[in-house]
Formats: structure tokens, sequence, C-alpha cells
């Protein structure tokens, strides 16, 4: 399973250049526009990191499911001995070893080219990107569910990502916010991604309880996920 | 004589449509059971629900001697759909070990799969790339890994020209040769005479079950068309 969607990745190309390519662009273009202020381009640089990946592997994810719904080769794998589980974990490891290459290359390219300075240690920040990966990728995979056409998988993005992307103190501290969004924030994902992604770079506090939290929010996301696969229809 | 797919009294409603209205069907193991009726008489959401895909409302579907639907059928049933089921940006030998890999015993390999369907020489070939009548056949080898006893085909003929329907069907004589059964839709009248046996649908009810030359004798009709017109003047 693992194996033939990255086989179906090798196949295009142009998909792979644009997983590596665009997030190191978006970089660049970042380094110049906060050129009048470094501070700034290590604060935001650092958390975007951890936003690429999830952007990405969100999109990925929730375009690849429906494919396999409106191919056929989902109902095909349906009537086979493959478990709803397996489909799952098959993708989640598929794109989780993309999302390991993607990090790995982007945050290289920050750190040597760009010159982005991380307090913390690069594996742990490639960690936290894999989490953040993860969590696009589930997602993307319980919203897939509810999309009918390519149209509507890519819609979800601003409707249910950019939300979250708002509240995850990626703008300002979660903290500085009014008292209610702040509260909404405790029940996102993305904002417990986005703090572990911080504090790698401040090298300030402890991400365990952080990746416990997000890997809590994955079970919950990918178990939804399974749950809305079904082999028989109404 | 021994039953590879049994329904009585089936009735499939989907939202408001009531698609499947008490039918009853046999298939004998080992036959070419040709399942024929215009479009929207039911024969996709019949082959869904007896692959296991489709709920149904009431009545039973017995498949191999096992409730349909029931788990150790997954390793015996080949299903193809309408449209080929397969990874567009995948070779064909990519698309067929991955389905092999699904299922815990292969009767055959995948290059063994290929060559019966004559796809060798586009072992390496991407589907996407593939004719239409490559296609064809590409999604009647993912029919064929695991070792399925009974192939549920839907119209895996249509849009193809007569010389690879011609094709296609010595490959289902074949495939019936080796032990399995199958079961074909069409629209197409005249593919019914290459079946021996033939179930025809209508607006969700059988029409009339039989062999070809049996259906024949009934309308006293010569032509398939004219049969399953003068079966339709009867109801």
């Amino acid at each position: 399973m693992t194996k033939r969607v990255l086989q179906q990745l090798g196949h295009d190309p142009r998909t792979l250049a644009l997983l590596f390519i665009s997030p190191a662009l978006l970089m660049t273009i970042l380094k110049y526009v906060y050129w009048s202020n470094p501070d700034l381009f290590q604060r935001v640089a650092g958390s975007m990191l951890g936003v690429f990946p999830m952007l990405v592997m969100f999109l990925i994810t929730s375009v690849a499911t429906l494919r396999e719904r409106t191919s056929g080769t989902l109902e095909r794998l349906m009537i086979s001995p493959l478990g709803k589980a397996e489909f799952i974990a098959g993708y989640a490891i598929a794109f989780g070893i993309a999302s390991l290459v993607q990090a790995t290359a982007v945050s290289t390219y920050a750190i040597w080219v760009l010159g982005l300075k991380i307090a913390g240690s690069q594996f742990v920040l490639i960690y936290t990107a894999i989490l953040d990966a993860l969590i696009g990728l589930a997602i993307g995979l319980a919203v897939s569910t509810f999309a009918k056409t390519e149209f509507q998988a890519i819609q979800f993005m601003p409707a249910i990502l950019l939300p979250q992307l708002l509240l995850s103190g990626l703008l300002v501290p979660r903290e500085s916010m009014p008292r209610l969004l702040t509260d909404i924030s405790n029940y996102l994902p993305l904002s417990y991604a986005i703090d572990a992604t911080k504090k790698v770079i401040s090298n300030q506090g402890s991400i365990v309880n952080d990746s416990w939290i997000i890997a809590l929010f994955l079970v919950l996301l990918l178990t939804a996920g399974s749950l809305t696969l079904k082999r028989k229809t109404k | 004589m021994s039953l590879a797919i049994s329904c009585s009294q089936l009735n499939v409603v989907r939202g408001k449509n009531h698609i499947l209205h008490d039918l009853n069907l046999e298939v004998p193991r080992g036959a070419i059971m040709g399942l024929l009726g215009p479009s929207g008489s039911g024969k996709t959401t019949l082959m869904r629900a007896i692959v296991g895909l489709q709920k149904i409302q009431s009545g039973a579907i017995e498949v191999l001697g096992q409730p349909a639907a029931s788990k150790p059928l997954r390793e015996v049933i080949g299903y193809s759909t309408q449209s080929a089921s397969v990874y567009s940006d995948l070779t064909c030998i990519e698309n067929i070990r991955y389905f092999s890999a699904l299922y815990a015993h292969n009767e055959k390999s995948p290059e063994e799969i290929l060559e019966e369907v004559d796809l060798t020489r586009n072992s390496h070939q991407m589907a996407n790339s593939l004719s239409g009548g490559e296609r064809a056949r590409l999604a009647l080898a993912t029919t064929l890994v695991g070792s399925p006893e009974l192939l549920v085909l839907d119209e895996p003929t249509v849009g193809l020209d007569p010389v690879l329907r011609v094709q296609l069907w010595k490959l289902f004589y074949q495939l019936a040769a080796q032990g399995k059964t199958l079961l074909i839709s069409s629209h197409v009248m005249d593919e019914a005479d290459s079946c021996n046996s033939l179930v025809l649908l209508r607006n969700g009810r059988t029409l009339a079950q039989g062999t070809p030359a049996e259906l024949r004798e009934q309308t006293k009709q010569k032509r398939m068309d004219d049969v399953f017109i003068a079966l339709i003047g009867e109801e």
C-alpha cells in the first residue's frame, strides 16, 4: 500500500518538484520580504517550516483520497481483503515519508542558505514538521469524505485549515488574543503543532506534552477518517 | 448443481428510488451468465449487491455458499466496474502487483495475469496511455488477482469495436474453462448469444431467465433484440 502510493508519486515528477521547490521558494521570498526586519524573519520562518508540510499534506491527501473514490479504485479495494486501517496507515506512512524528506530538505535549505537560526536541534524540528504533516493528512482524510468533487475538497482549505492557522499563534502569541479565541485555539490541533515548532526554534520548554496532545488528535482524526470509509453504500 | 449466486426476493432502495423489486436469480457454478437489460434497469445495482458493496433492504443473497459481503468472500470474488478501476498513474505491472499484494493467496503471478490478458508487451506502459481495448483488458486483469472463483464484470465490452469484443469473449471462455463463474452485464443484445445462460432485467425486475435457445423458443423470435421486445410485450 505504502509502496504503491510512493510509486505513484515517483511517476509524477512535477508533483515531486512542487513538493520540494515551492516551500523553499516561499522561504526565500519570506527572507526578502522581511529584509529590513531580520528578527521577524527568524520568528515567522521557523513557524512556517511547520505550516508548509501541513498545508501540502492536507491538499494531496484530500485530493488523493477523493481520486480513489471517484476513479472506483476505492471500491475495488473495499471488495478486497484490505482492511480500512491498513488503507489509512498506508497513506499515512507514504505521505509521512514524503513529509520527512520535504521537512529535511526545506529546513536544511532555510538554515544553511537563508541563515535561519534555530536554538534547538534540527532533528527535533524535522520531527515536529512530520507531526504537522500528519495533522494535515488526518484532516485531509477526514474532510475528503464530505467532498464530492475536487473543487469542494480544495475549498475545505480556507474553510477548515485557514481559521486554525489564524488562531494557531502564527500571527500573534495565542495568549494575547481575546479570551474566547484563546479558548477555542486550545481545542485545535494546529495550535499545539505551532507551539511545538516555536519551542524548538527558541529551544525553550519541552515539546513532550505537545507531542502527546498532537498524537491524541491524530488518533481521533484518523479513527474518524476510517469510520467514514464504508464498504457498503446505501 | 451447486450455485455460485442465488438471490431471493431481493429489494434494493436507494434514496427515494426503488431499484430492485423482489428479484430472484440463480447462477450455477461454471456458468457464463449474461445480465442484460436497458440502462437504468438495475444491472449495476444488482452486481454491487452481489459483490457486497450495496446495502439491501430485504431478501437474501448467497454467493458461493455464503451470505453476500461476508469476509471470506473477499478472497474469491473479482469485480470490475464500468469505468476501469485502475491507477492511471501506475504502469500495468505495478497495478497488478499492487492488487495482488492485497490477497493472501494468488493463484497466478502478476506476469502470468498480464500474459493471460495479452498485455505483456505493455507491462511497463502507464495505464493512462493505454488504448481503450488495452484498458479494458487491464481492468479485467485486476479481477484475476487473488484466487477468484466468481468474476462479476460490469459492461466489460462497452464502447469497444467488434474485433476487441470477440477477443474479450475468447478470454471469458478461457476463464470459464478454468472453472470460474462469470456474471457479465451488457446492454448490447447481440452479446447474449455468447452466454450460456441469460437473465433479462427491466425496471429492477427479472423479465426472463434461460439459455438463449430457450428464450428464442419461448418468444418464437430469431434476433435477440426481438426476443427482448417480445418479452416486454408479454409483460
